[in-house]
């Protein structure tokens, strides 16, 4: 990727961080740690690779993104506005009873939404249902979702990945934000869902592991993901949890906790250093 | 008397795919694994390239339907009520409902009348489940003729509907000129004493209970209520009024289902006993399913027991 792109995805990365933050800090509530973790894939799928146009959000042919793992809303709400789906004032009533920023997505109130998830296992499935309406009606469009590590625990993950390796679903892209940490801890201590490259490679997957923050990385994955014809691929995307606000990052506790006005302060301080650096 | 005709629903259900393929090729059907006994297997051998199993996995399955109907595709998904509306009820809620996607759920095997396989397979929940599902249309057919109508309505139809059918080959009640509407109950036999309302295979016996009474001297009203949700109320309110009591009929729990929603409406509109002929609070158990409608107590002579009971309390 050449300098001045990446340097452009970096800046609406932090923007997206900026919005993530003041999304949460304004519902005094919602999931910082994994938005902030994801807001690099987010940046370079909405700003640079996808097929969208927010001014047709239901457009039949745009690119599909269904994020599985729906407590990271605040992160996706942040990128929707900032590419154009909607005002980026509207974040900061994020979970506000008068907002249609519901906690988790809202296919049906919110411009860009594919598909309504939260429910964790869910969203992959219905990825793997979008994916499989492509092939069987002969659409070209492309689809991604994101997981959670964490939320690979729950069954239903294995069913659709089964499901997508077995119908060869290559127009589809699962994307595993591997953080490490979930809500009771690390990952490897509640209840260890990895390795995910082995498990999804014995599923039938194409598998890449890359750094999810490095541009040059994900965009390199995602087109080599296009290029494999007989089977839906995995990224493994190895993360920091927070990344971004220096004490959330690494930080469990952060999974699902809304700063207050001081901690609002300074990492929107952190955010706009880091934004006026590149 | 001429022979009854008897069929299963499930048998209209894959009669009716068929014939909904032949007309229109932009939607999918799915199965898990069961498309011999659900009957999607007619479909699948009509349109094989039409036609997907997910194999043993129903929330995986009601997922993916629901990211068929994001794309503005029509779907239909086929189970047992027990996985379809129990085992996946949450996908069927959070995947299919809340997002109000255009689902039809072609949930078979439902009620006691799955006969030898037993309690586990044996749904009498499945109504109360999807009655609570904001937006969810659920449909329970009487007969063949009915069934068929109903999913062509189905394909129609805008948001998720749930599809009930059964394995017992029950009469076919109605003739091809029967009008099938979702939402609209319809009176079957007129009567002031009481009115049964009745819906599945617990129509026909509702029927037979009227003439049972008609030999005592009771003018039993018969209504078939095939959508339980959203409820003809109007049918509902005008037989209370005319009638003053009413028995419900049902191949499913007499909590949650067509007597429940009958009760709920009826207690705000026009507060008039109403009787439950269902399955008790129990569980099921093996048998062949003609007789397991006599030891539950799913037959004519029951709703007519139940009639008396109701009559007795008008009084």
């Amino acid at each position: 990727m050449v300098e001045t792109k990446k340097n452009e995805l970096k800046k609406i990365a932090c923007e997206i961080r900026m919005g993530i933050i003041e999304g949460v800090h304004g519902a005094k509530s919602g999931h910082p740690g994994g938005s902030l973790s994801i807001a690099d894939l987010l940046a370079y799928l909405y700003f640079e690779k996808m097929n969208i146009d927010p001014k047709m959000p239901k457009a039949a042919g745009r690119d599909r993104l269904v994020l599985s793992k729906g407590h990271a809303a605040p992160a996706l709400y942040s990128v929707l506005a900032n590419r154009g789906y909607f005002d980026v004032a509207e974040l900061k009533n994020l979970r506000h009873t008068d907002s249609m920023l519901q906690g988790h997505p809202d296919m049906k109130n919110i411009p860009g939404v594919d598909m309504s998830s939260g429910s964790l296992g869910q969203g992959v499935s219905c990825a793997v249902g979008m994916a499989l309406s492509a092939k069987h009606f002969g659409d070209k469009y492309r689809v991604y979702t994101i997981l959670g590590d964490g939320e690979c625990e729950e069954g239903q993950v294995w069913e659709a990945a089964m499901f997508a390796a077995h119908k060869k679903l290559s127009n589809l892209t699962v994307f595993v934000d591997y953080n490490g940490l979930q809500i009771d801890g690390a990952i490897d201590e509640v209840n260890n869902p990895a390795p995910f490259d082995k498990k999804f490679e014995a599923f039938g997957f194409n598998v890449i592991t890359i750094d999810g923050h490095d541009f040059d990385q994900i965009e390199k994955a995602v087109a080599d993901a296009q290029k494999v014809t007989d089977r839906p691929t995995a990224i493994i995307m190895n993360t920091v949890k927070g990344k971004g606000v220096s004490y959330m990052e690494n930080q469990c506790g952060w999974h699902g906790q809304a700063p207050n006005d001081e901690l609002y302060e300074v990492a929107m301080k952190e955010l706009k250093e880091q934004l006026a650096a590149l | 008397m001429a022979e009854i005709k008897k069929i299963a629903t499930r048998e209209a259900y894959g009669a009716a795919l068929v014939e909904m393929g032949n007309k229109r090729d932009d939607f999918i059907v799915m199965d898990a694994d069961l498309a011999a006994a659900t009957k999607s297997g007619a479909f699948k051998k009509a349109f094989p390239e039409r036609f997907y199993d997910c194999g043993i996995a129903e929330q995986n399955m009601m997922s993916i339907a629901a990211g068929i109907a994001a794309t503005g595709k029509r779907v239909v998904v086929s189970s047992f009520a027990m996985f379809a509306a129990g085992r996946a009820f949450e996908q069927v809620r959070n995947s299919i409902g809340y997002p109000h996607l255009n689902v039809i759920i072609g949930a078979t095997h439902a009620g006691i009348s799955v006969g030898e396989d037993g309690a586990t397979h044996q749904c009498c929940e499945d109504i109360a489940l999807m009655r609570t599902i904001p937006g969810m249309t659920i449909i329970n057919p009487a007969d063949y003729t009915e069934a068929v109508k109903a999913v062509e309505a189905a394909f129609e139809h805008d948001g998720p509907v749930y599809m009930r059918f059964g394995r017992l080959a029950v009469p076919v009640v109605f003739d091809e000129d029967y009008k099938f509407e979702i939402g609209k109950g319809v009176e079957l036999k007129e009567g002031n004493d009481v009115t049964i309302i009745a819906t599945g295979l617990m129509v026909n016996e509702a029927l037979e209970a009227h003439e049972i009474l008609k030999a005592e001297g009771i003018n039993a009203r018969v209504i078939n209520i095939a959508t339980i949700k959203p409820l003809d109320t109007e049918i509902i309110l005008k037989a209370a009024k005319e009638t003053g009591t009413i028995v419900t009929a049902e191949e499913h729990s007499v909590i949650g289902g067509l007597g429940s929603a009958v009760s709920e409406y009826l207690s705000e509109a026009c507060p008039v006993p109403v009787l439950k002929v269902g399955v008790k609070d129990t569980f099921g158990k093996s048998g062949p399913a003609a007789e397991l409608l006599d030891v539950f107590g799913l037959r004519a002579k029951d709703i007519v027991a139940k009639v008396k009971e109701a009559v007795a309390l008008k009084k």
